[in-house]
């Protein structure tokens, strides 16, 4: 006989750091975004201007949900985690599928900024935030900022 | 066979058209399947390394969103890919 069966495995409690990751990449896109839209409004027009400025809120609403569904996964336990994870992963590439494929034929669509901006937007963020990111026990999620004075 | 015929009437730039949406689909598709199998890998591993360290979570965590993200970003290539090249 072996012992009572043990419960499902759960993620050590602790702080989310994905939505911690999440909001700076957010915070981040803030001063990113005039300069995409500028660059797509030079080459495009206001077309290009006001899809530029979509694919931005596309991207960084992606990465919110994502964090958004990570750390509520992580609560309950490590094979919910893996399942919505995985599971996210296509949803979350349905809705964007979703979101250009209903937009596409509008008149203030170009598709050309408005995928160049999302690729941009995502690797962008994402190469600028690992910088920032910690891989220290002490601070798991972002490097603590300097202190001034 | 007049319904066959019927059917085989097509519009000129039809078949133009249909094999731009399979080959759109079939682009879609295969640029999603690496990125699947990648962060299945990427938390595969997460989970692994949050069992065996559960004192570094955190830090793991934040390795994996990173990690999913960036392997994401091979997905929305070719998704970017699909709708410009298929115009």
């Amino acid at each position: 006989m072996t012992g009572a069966p043990s419960a499902a495995p759960t993620v050590p409690a602790g702080p989310a750091p994905e939505t911690e990751v999440a909001r700076d990449l957010a915070r981040r896109a803030v001063p990113l975004a005039p300069v995409l839209v500028a660059a797509c409004a030079l080459g495009w027009g206001l077309e290009g201007a006001l899809s530029s400025a979509y694919a931005v809120v596309l991207v960084v609403a992606n990465f919110l949900v994502a964090a958004a569904l990570m750390a509520w996964a992580a609560r309950i336990s490590v094979a919910v985690l893996m399942g919505t994870v995985l599971a996210g992963y296509l949803l979350r590439l349905g809705a964007l599928t979703l979101a250009v494929v209903v937009v596409r034929d509008a008149g203030w669509v170009e598709l050309v900024p408005l995928g160049l901006t999302l690729v941009i937007t995502h690797l962008g963020l994402l190469v600028w935030e690992a910088r920032h990111v910690s891989l220290s026990l002490a601070f798991p999620g972002l490097s603590p900022r300097a202190q001034k004075g | 066979m007049e319904l066959l015929h019927v059917l085989a009437q097509q519009e000129p730039g039809e078949l133009a058209e249909g094999l731009t949406a399979v080959g759109r689909g079939i682009v879609y598709g295969a640029a999603a399947i690496g990125p699947g199998i990648g962060i299945g890998i990427v938390v595969g591993n997460a989970i692994t390394a949050m069992a065996r360290q559960p004192e570094a979570a955190g830090m793991v965590r934040t390795t994996m969103f990173l990690g999913i993200a960036f392997t994401e970003a091979l997905a929305l290539f070719g998704f970017v890919l699909s709708f410009i090249v298929a115009g």
